[in-house]
C-alpha cells in the first residue's frame, strides 16, 4: 500500500491556522534573538528553549485537534481540578522566596496558579453557553463568584502577577458576555481610585504586603528604593532610553552586557531588545502583538457559537494584558508585577500556557464550519 | 448539540457582541499608543539624558552597610562593640591559583594553617565571587609591606571593615550569642521576610542569643552611593550618597557583674541559673554552663575550635537555661502547696502522720526519711521536705488541678524570653498523655502518675527558666511579666530609649494569706530546714527550696552518690528569691549530676544572693555544703 504523504501532511496541519502560525513564529524567532543576546550567547539557553518550544508546539496541535464541543466537556473538570490544587498550595505548598505557590505532587511539583490561566475562561465561557437562552443579572452574580474564588487563593499565595491575569481573563469574558455597561463604567471608576488607593502608603499596607506596596511606591519614585525595588526600573528605563530610536545593534547593549539588567532573560527581557532595537524594534514588536490580537478577535468575531466567540476573544484579550503589563512594567508606567513579555521571555510554563492559548484560538476557527452545518 | 431554540434575534445579539469587541479593540489601541508615548518619551525626548547614563559613565549603587548597634548591660558596660581594622581578603573567582597564591601573601604575613582552613571553610560557604578574609586584623607593617607587593596579588585586597568584639569573653556567651558570616539558611531567611535589600553590603547576620534575636534593631539601614565607574569597574567618582543608619543598641536588664559572679560559682560544674528581678520580669542573669567564647564565631570560626566545642559531651553550645528540660524535683512542692490552699483542699495547720512511706494498691511511694518525719503541717511539708505529705495531697488534689494551676506559673510553656530556641518541657496531664503514647493501656491517666508529678518526679520536666519564672511570680505575689534580657532599646539617632516589656502581662488571682503562708515556710527553709546550713548568718531573709531530681530509677535501692555513675547522679535544684518581705532578685540554680539540692546547688545561689543584696564579692567556686538531705 502506497503511504500517500500529502494526505498525512493535510491531516496534520487541517486544524492549524495560517495567519497565527506565521506571527507565532516571528515572535518566537524575536525570542531566540533576544534570548541569544541577553544570555550572553549561551547556547545553552537557546537550546533549552527550544526544547521548551518543541513542548509547546506540541500542546498548541493537540489543542487545535480537540473540538471546541470536546473542550466544553473538560471546562467544569478541569475548573475544579484547578481549584482543588489551589487548595492545596494555600494548605501545603513549597514556600519559595516568601510565596506560597508550588505543590508538589509526587514526583513533580506544579504551579495550580497557572492552570487556572486556561480554565478560568473555558469555564466561564462554559457556563454563559450553557445560559445563553435565558441570561439574567443572576448569572453574572455567580460568574463573578466563580471568578473570584480562585484569585482570591491567587492574590494570597501571594502571585500579583499570575492574579491580574487570571482575574482580566475572567473579566473580559463578563465583559463580552454582556455585562452591563453601567457595571462596567462602575468597575473603570473602581479601577481608579483603587490605584489611588495603593500609591497612597498607609492604606495600602492594611490589605496587601508589603512589597506589593513598595512596588507601586518605587513606581512613582525609583529613587525611593534605588537597592530594591527601584533598581530594576531605573536600569529598565535607562536601558530602553539609551537605545534610541534604532537602536545600539544586536549583542550590543551596553546595560545589557555589563550587567545592569536584573532577570533579563525572563521578565526584563524586553529592556534587552528595546536597547539593541531601539524605538523601530518596539514598533514593529508592538505591530506583531497588534497582529495576533486582532486576528484573535476576528476568530472569536466569526466563531460559530458563544463558548467559541468569549474564550476566543478571552484568549486574544489576554494576551494583550501580557504585552501590556510586561512592556508597561519594564518601561516604568506600570508596577513591576512579574508578568513575563508573551512568547518572548525565557521560560516554559508561561511559552506552554500562550500556545495552549494559540491552540484554542485555532480549533475554534478550523471547527466553525462543522459546528455551522 | 441540541438545545431548546433560541429566542432571540440572533442577528441582534451578534451585533452587540460585535460592538464590544469593537471596544475592546479600542482599548487595546489606546492603550499601546500610551505605551509608544512613553516609548517616544524615553527614546526619543529623553534619549541624550538615558544615554549619558548608560554610555559616559556607566553608573553603579554601591550599598554602604550600617554600623551594628551596640550592646551594653545594665550599668552601661559594654557586651558587644565594633572596632575597624584592616583585613586582608581574596576573591577566589579572580585567583587563577589560590594555593600557590596564599603561600606568596604568607612570605609578606603571618598565615597560620588556622588561618587557611578557616579561609577554605569559608570558601566552601559563599559564593565563588565574594570576597573572603584571609587574615584579620592586620599589624601597620603588614598593611605596608603588603602595599608594596600589591601587583603580584590580582584579586587580594586590602579593606578596612568593622569588627565586632565580645570584650566579656566567654562571659555571658549564651544570652549575648554572636554573630557570624551569613550563610545559605540565613540568606533564605532574609529572602523569607523580604529584607534582601538591607543586607546587600552586610556579610555578618546574628546567630545566636540577642545577636539573633534582636536581629532586626541592631542591623540598621543601609545606605548606599551612586558612583561612576571606569572600564575595569573601580569606582572613580562619587555622584551622591544616602548615609546609612546605624542599628540600635541594646541595654539589657542584666549585671555583668552578677553573671560574672554565678558563671564563677559553677567552677567547673556543669548547669544552668536564671536570676529574674521580680517587679520588672527582666533576667538579671543568664548562666548555662560551660559557656564558649562568642569572638570564635565572628570572623568564622576555624574547624578545629568547632569540633571541639561541638563535639564535647559538657555540651558548650547547649543553652541549658532555656534548652535543658529536668524534672524539678522538691523545688516543685511549694506551688504545689499553694494550689492545696488555693483549692481548699488543705488547711495551713491540718497536721498529717508520715510513717516514712505512702501506699497506693501494691505499690509503695517512699520519703526519703527512713522512718518518716512524723506529724507534718503544710508548713513543715516545705521546711523538711516531707514526700509523704505531697503523696497524700495528689488524690485530694487531682492532676486537673494541678496542671491547670501550675500552667498560669508558666511550668511546661515557653516563657516568652527574648532569646530564640525555648524549649517548652512536659507538664503533665490527661490530654499530655493521651496523645504521648501510642498504645491506648498506656494513654490513661494513672493516680500513681500524680502521686510522682506531686512531688516533682514522673512526667515532670520544665526548663530552668521556666522554674526561675514560676519563682519570680511566686515572689511577685502572681503578678506576671515576660521575661526579658533586653531592657531598653536605644535608638542610634535620636538616642531614645524604648522599654521592652514595661507592663505586667497577667496577673495569677491568689489570696494573699495563702502566698504569705508558702512564703513563711520557704524563708523556713533557710532558718531551720534544709538549707539552713548554706544561708547561716545571711544579712537578709531569703526564702527558697532545694530539689534534687531523679536521673536514674534506683527501682527502690538506695541512692548513693559515689557508687553512681557521674552521668546518672542526681541532678541538684536550688529556687529562691530575697529578701522575703519586698524580693529584689528571684533565682534558681541547676547543677547537672550534682547530687543534692541543698548541698551542690544551694552554695551557688548563696553567692549569688550576698553579691547582689550584700555587695559581697566572691573568690572561690562555690563550696559543696555538708549537708544530709534535701
Amino acid at each position: 500500500m502506497k503511504i500517500d504523504l500529502k494526505q498525512i501532511w493535510r491531516r496534520l496541519v487541517m486544524h492549524l491556522d495560517g495567519p497565527l502560525l506565521i506571527l507565532g513564529t516571528i515572535l518566537i524567532s524575536v525570542n531566540l534573538v533576544a534570548l541569544y543576546s541577553a544570555s550572553n550567547q549561551s547556547t545553552d539557553k537557546i537550546i533549552a528553549q527550544l526544547t521548551n518550544m518543541s513542548v509547546a508546539v506540541t500542546v498548541m496541535w493537540v489543542a487545535a485537534n480537540i473540538s471546541p464541543q470536546r473542550m466544553m466537556l473538560f471546562a467544569p473538570p478541569l475548573y475544579l481540578l484547578g481549584f482543588i490544587l489551589l487548595i492545596g498550595v494555600a494548605v501545603a505548598g513549597d514556600v519559595v522566596n516568601g510565596a506560597r505557590r508550588w505543590l508538589h505532587i509526587g514526583v513533580t511539583r506544579i504551579q495550580p496558579s497557572e492552570i487556572m490561566k486556561i480554565a478560568m475562561p473555558m469555564m466561564l465561557a462554559w457556563y454563559f453557553d450553557r445560559r445563553e437562552a435565558s441570561l439574567k443579572i443572576k448569572d453574572f452574580l455567580i460568574a463573578t463568584i466563580i471568578m473570584l474564588l480562585p484569585v482570591a487563593l491567587i492574590l494570597k499565595q501571594p502571585d500579583l502577577g499570575t492574579a491580574i491575569l487570571v482575574g482580566a481573563a475572567s473579566f473580559y469574558i463578563l465583559f463580552l458576555a454582556g455585562l452591563s455597561w453601567y457595571v462596567v463604567l462602575g468597575l473603570v471608576l473602581a479601577g481608579v481610585s483603587g490605584i489611588y488607593f495603593v500609591t497612597h502608603w498607609d492604606l495600602c499596607i492594611q490589605l496587601f504586603h508589603d512589597y506589593q506596596c513598595r512596588r507601586v511606591a518605587t513606581m512613582i519614585d525609583p529613587m525611593a528604593d534605588p537597592l530594591g525595588d527601584g533598581y530594576h526600573t531605573i536600569q529598565g528605563t535607562i536601558a530602553i532610553g539609551s537605545g534610541g530610536i534604532f537602536g545600539k545593534g544586536w549583542l550590543a547593549g551596553t546595560q545589557t552586557h555589563l550587567d545592569f539588567i536584573p532577570e533579563r532573560t525572563t521578565d526584563f527581557i524586553f529592556a534587552v531588545f528595546a536597547e539593541e532595537f531601539g524605538l523601530v524594534g518596539n514598533c514593529l514588536l508592538l505591530i506583531l502583538y497588534l497582529a495576533i490580537i486582532g486576528r484573535g478577535l476576528y476568530i472569536s468575531a466569526r466563531a460559530a457559537n458563544l463558548f467559541g466567540r468569549l474564550l476566543a476573544g478571552s484568549i486574544a484579550l489576554s494576551f494583550f494584558t501580557y504585552a501590556f503589563v510586561n512592556m508597561g512594567m519594564v518601561s516604568g508606567i506600570l508596577p513591576v508585577v512579574g508578568v513575563p513579555l508573551p512568547m518572548v521571555s525565557y521560560g516554559g510554563t508561561a511559552l506552554v500556557t500562550l500556545s495552549l492559548g494559540f491552540g484554542i484560538l485555532m480549533s475554534i476557527h478550523s471547527h466553525r464550519k462543522m459546528l455551522q452545518s | 448539540m441540541n438545545r431548546p431554540a433560541v429566542l432571540k434575534d440572533r442577528a441582534g445579539e451578534r451585533n452587540r457582541f460585535q460592538l464590544r469587541l469593537l471596544v475592546a479593540v479600542v482599548v487595546v489601541l489606546v492603550a499601546f499608543g500610551g505605551l509608544v508615548a512613553r516609548f517616544v518619551w524615553l527614546q526619543i525626548l529623553q534619549h541624550e539624558h538615558y544615554q549619558t547614563l548608560a554610555e559616559s559613565n556607566r553608573i553603579s549603587i554601591l550599598p554602604v552597610p550600617p554600623t551594628r548597634g551596640l550592646i551594653f548591660d545594665r550599668n552601661g558596660v559594654v557586651l558587644a562593640n565594633n572596632y575597624s581594622a584592616y583585613t586582608l581578603e581574596i576573591t577566589p573567582s579572580k585567583v587563577s591559583n589560590l594555593d600557590e597564591t596564599i603561600d606568596g601573601l604568607s612570605t609578606l604575613v603571618e598565615i597560620t594553617p588556622k588561618d587557611r582552613k578557616r579561609f577554605n571553610k569559608l570558601k566552601d560557604e559563599n559564593k565563588h565571587f565574594a570576597s573572603l578574609p584571609i587574615k584579620v586584623r592586620l599589624t601597620d607593617e603588614e598593611v605596608a609591606k603588603f602595599a608594596a607587593n600589591r601587583w603580584r596579588f590580582p584579586g587580594v585586597e586590602i579593606n578596612a571593615r568593622l569588627f565586632r568584639q565580645y570584650p566579656q569573653g566567654e562571659v555571658g556567651s549564651h544570652f549575648l550569642g554572636y554573630i557570624g558570616r551569613i550563610n545559605t539558611q540565613d540568606l533564605e531567611r532574609i529572602k523569607a521576610r523580604d529584607e534582601e535589600r538591607d543586607y546587600k553590603g552586610t556579610d555578618h547576620i546574628g546567630k545566636a542569643g540577642v545577636e539573633q534575636s534582636y536581629e532586626r534593631e541592631l542591623h540598621g539601614v543601609t545606605g548606599y552611593a551612586e558612583v561612576e565607574t571606569d572600564a575595569s569597574n573601580r569606582a572613580v567618582r562619587t555622584l551622591r550618597t544616602k548615609a546609612p543608619v546605624a542599628g540600635n543598641n541594646l541595654v539589657l536588664s542584666v549585671d555583668i557583674e552578677l553573671q560574672k559572679v554565678a558563671e564563677k560559682a559553677f567552677g567547673s560544674r556543669r548547669g544552668a541559673l536564671v536570676a529574674i528581678e521580680p517587679e520588672t520580669g527582666g533576667v538579671l542573669a543568664l548562666v548555662s554552663q560551660p559557656g564558649y567564647d562568642p569572638n570564635l564565631f565572628v570572623d568564622g570560626i576555624d574547624p578545629q575550635s568547632w569540633k571541639e566545642l561541638n563535639e564535647s559531651p559538657d555540651r558548650p553550645l547547649n543553652n541549658r537555661a532555656l534548652q535543658g528540660t529536668y524534672p524539678p524535683g522538691s523545688t516543685f512542692k511549694p506551688f504545689m502547696a499553694l494550689a492545696a490552699l488555693e483549692y481548699n483542699k488543705r488547711t495551713p495547720h491540718q497536721a498529717f502522720f508520715d510513717p516514712g512511706f505512702f501506699v497506693l494498691g501494691t505499690h509503695r511511694f517512699r520519703d526519703d526519711k527512713a522512718g518518716g518525719h512524723g506529724y507534718v503541717d503544710l508548713y513543715r511539708s516545705i521546711v523538711v521536705s516531707c514526700d509523704t505529705y505531697y503523696y497524700m495531697l495528689a488524690n485530694d488534689l487531682g492532676i486537673d488541678n494541678i496542671a491547670q494551676f501550675m500552667k498560669q506559673f508558666s511550668f511546661g510553656q515557653k516563657t516568652g524570653i527574648d532569646i530564640e530556641g525555648e524549649k517548652t518541657g512536659v507538664l503533665p496531664s490527661r490530654e499530655w498523655k493521651a496523645k504521648r503514647f501510642k498504645k491506648r493501656e498506656q494513654q490513661k491517666w494513672l493516680l500513681g502518675d500524680t502521686v510522682s508529678v506531686s512531688i516533682g518526679q514522673g512526667y515532670n520536666n520544665y526548663t530552668p527558666m521556666q522554674l526561675a519564672q514560676a519563682t519570680a511570680i511566686l515572689a511577685n505575689n502572681g503578678v506576671t511579666f515576660k521575661p526579658h534580657i533586653v531592657r531598653f532599646v536605644e535608638n542610634s539617632v535620636s538616642q531614645q530609649k524604648v522599654a521592652v516589656e514595661p507592663k505586667p502581662m497577667a496577673t495569677i488571682p491568689l489570696k494573699r494569706a495563702n502566698l504569705d503562708v508558702v512564703k513563711r515556710a520557704l524563708a523556713g527553709v533557710n532558718t531551720d530546714g534544709t538549707g539552713a546550713t548554706v544561708f547561716r548568718g545571711a544579712p537578709y531573709i531569703a526564702a527558697g527550696k532545694t530539689g534534687t531530681a531523679q536521673v536514674f530509677n534506683l527501682k527502690g535501692a538506695k541512692y548513693i552518690a559515689s557508687a553512681t555513675k557521674e552521668h546518672l547522679r542526681d541532678h541538684a535544684w536550688y529556687m529562691v528569691f530575697a529578701p522575703l518581705d519586698k524580693p529584689k532578685i528571684a533565682l534558681v540554680v541547676l547543677v547537672e549530676n550534682g547530687g543534692f539540692g541543698a548541698q551542690a546547688a544551694a552554695p551557688i545561689a548563696r553567692q549569688v544572693l550576698d553579691y547582689y543584696l550584700a555587695g559581697k564579692k566572691s573568690t572561690e567556686p562555690a563550696a559543696e555544703a555538708a549537708v544530709e538531705s534535701d
